[in-house]
């Protein structure tokens, strides 16, 4: 155990840290707190310049009822899901696949394709924005859910495949060979073993991948321009242009935006971690 | 008739030989399909425009290269470059300062799940939330404007110094990156090695020493992690950019993504060749780590073999 735990330490240590935890968390979420205390508030405190008094009205709820009301945020959030749903679904599904391909069948191009995924998932954006722009254009997908969903999913298979295969690669092969010999065929392995045995890694994935969608920014802004398709994040873009002095609204509408990802972390937690730690504890 | 099941019967045994030689590739198909084609083949297409003059409407004129040597006459585009620079080496210290954290909150204490949770939260929360919170935060009429007040400094608004407003928009961008080498640090710690620890313990290693040489070398999978991560998340500074400042005051913000995306595609023309020309550039400083990670890989990989 490093550091030695504060268990075992003297009285005076074991208090102090105590007192510093919560304070240090504090100092930590100021930021966080102070959009919530602004998103409770009501047009007269932020005029007054009341920014970390107690509101002297609570107004959160009529906050978000205004916000849903003067703005399209209900229909961005739902565009919100129908990018981010169909996404993790189609992305988890490819890359069982893939990752299955990788990790379990010997052949020459296989290294080669698995590097080719990794290093396509860390390339930057802007590498890739004129000519997917341009695709989706002509495939008459431009300014739809359906074409940003196409690419989202491309996307995200490099860093899925990445992930699936090294889960896959760390079951026991001998299950694979005892099907094998019992003449199972490769399909019926990929189905009834390997896919049953990864739904921890599937789970892990799911969350993760609808956080990063959720969250996505650039490329809505790249392949979506009307408010009938765009999410909850390009749509916050566009409301922090008009409501420069309203920001309790604004920071009604940032909370509604951060919520779907803030429970998903919390219900998934143990999951969502494990995905992104993923090598953080092996070489 | 007889001969149609022969057929069918031969399929099937040509099936099983190649069953296992097929199988790989059907299996990678639909995602390789997709890879290739927004993917890969859009790098190369990238690099192509970037040697074309093109409005992405009328015809391209190819022009060889000509954008690049536009870009080194380009001041906005060393201003980005310097600025990418300024917030790579800002942002490595998410690195120290996760290590730190997860140093102070490894501990068993009551609650401590949750408040390690909460110190996470900033990564889960999208990037344009974060950007829309802190430029309220730096707003001289904001949430800092009474301690602005009481220093002295009434009225100053970091977004809009140029001098400043690059920094204020990475001391944005490296809140969540903190809680992410956090997070990272946290699951090392947890699966550090007790007994070498203890050895170490028993050899009279304390404090400083035990951390240096004991715990820090047991780390050197997540330091490895979080900064691959770090570096990657310094060069994708589209977000906060975009949601603080667009660039502005007088492009001094701007990094080589968001002037990328300008150039390209916004109300300051649509110059195709010419933003191509940029995302090379910031495709080939990104290619360096993505080698260096892929050679790490290949590395641990041939060990596995």
């Amino acid at each position: 155990m490093f550091p030695i735990p504060i268990q075992k330490r003297p009285l005076i240590n074991r208090i102090s840290y105590k007192i510093l935890v919560p304070v240090s968390l504090f100092i930590w979420l100021i930021p966080l707190i102070g959009i919530m205390l602004t998103s409770i508030r009501g047009l007269g405190d932020i005029t007054a310049g009341n920014y970390w008094g107690i509101p002297s009205e609570f107004l959160l709820f009529s906050n978000i009822k205004d916000v849903f009301q003067n703005t399209p945020m209900l229909s961005y959030i739902i565009n919100s899901f129908k990018i981010t749903i169909p996404t993790v679904i189609g992305a988890v599904a490819i890359s069982c696949m893939t990752g299955f391909a990788l990790a379990s069948y010997k052949f020459k191009a296989n290294l080669f394709i698995f590097f080719t995924f990794i290093a396509g998932n860390f390339v930057p954006f802007q590498i890739l924005m004129i000519p997917v722009r341009d695709l989706t254009f002509q495939m008459g997908l431009y300014d739809t859910v359906t074409g940003l969903v196409l690419f989202h999913v491309a996307f995200q298979t490099g860093f899925c495949t990445l992930f699936m295969r090294n889960f896959i690669k760390a079951l026991p092969n001998e299950l694979f060979e005892a099907a094998r010999i019992d003449g199972t065929s490769e399909f019926n392995i990929f189905l009834k073993i390997v896919v049953p045995l990864t739904r921890p890694a599937i789970a892990a994935l799911s969350v993760l991948i609808f956080t990063f969608i959720w969250n996505d920014f650039f490329w809505a802004t790249v392949l979506i321009q009307g408010q009938h398709a765009m999410p909850i994040t390009a749509g916050l873009k566009s409301l922090n242009g008009q409501w420069v002095t309203v920001y309790h609204l604004l920071s009604a509408g940032s909370i509604i935006a951060a919520v779907p990802p803030v429970i998903m972390f919390f219900l998934m937690q143990k999951h969502f971690i494990a995905g992104l730690t993923l090598g953080a504890s092996k070489g | 008739m007889p001969n149609s099941t022969h057929i069918v019967y031969r399929k099937s045994s040509w099936w099983k030989l190649n069953q296992q030689r097929l199988t790989p590739w059907i299996f990678l198909f639909p995602g390789l399909l997709l890879f290739l084609v927004y993917v890969i083949w859009p790098i190369f297409n990238s690099l192509y425009i970037s040697l074309l003059q093109w409005d992405g409407l009328s015809p391209a004129i190819y022009v060889g290269l000509t954008n690049y040597i536009e870009l080194l006459d380009d001041e906005y585009f060393y201003i980005s470059l310097l600025n990418n620079l300024k917030w790579l080496i800002l942002f490595m210290l998410a690195v120290p300062i996760g290590l730190g954290l997860a140093v102070f909150l490894n501990q068993t204490i009551f609650g401590i799940r949750l408040i390690k949770s909460l110190f996470f939260f900033p990564f889960v929360i999208s990037q344009v939330v974060i950007g829309i919170i802190f430029s309220w935060f730096y707003n001289p009429r904001g949430v800092i404007g009474p301690f602005l007040d009481k220093i002295g400094l009434s009225n100053y608004a970091i977004l809009a110094d140029e001098n400043f407003a690059t920094y204020g928009i990475i001391f944005a961008g490296i809140y969540p990156q903190i809680a992410y080498c956090m997070i990272l640090y946290l699951t090392g710690l947890n699966n550090l090695n007790t007994d070498q620890i203890e050895a170490g313990r028993m050899d009279g290693a304390k404090g400083l020493s035990l951390f240096k040489n004991i715990i820090l070398p047991q780390l050197k999978p997540a330091t490895f992690l979080a900064i691959v991560v770090t570096v990657i998340g310094s060069l994708r500074s589209f977000d906060m950019v975009a949601i603080m400042t667009q660039g502005g005051p007088y492009g001094s913000t701007n990094v080589l993504a968001y002037y990328m995306f300008e150039t390209a595609l916004s109300e300051y023309g649509y110059r195709m060749g010419y933003g191509s020309a940029i995302a090379a550039v910031l495709f080939t400083i990104m290619m360096f780590y993505i080698l260096f990670f892929i050679y790490r890989m290949y590395q641990s990989e041939k060990k596995g073999l």
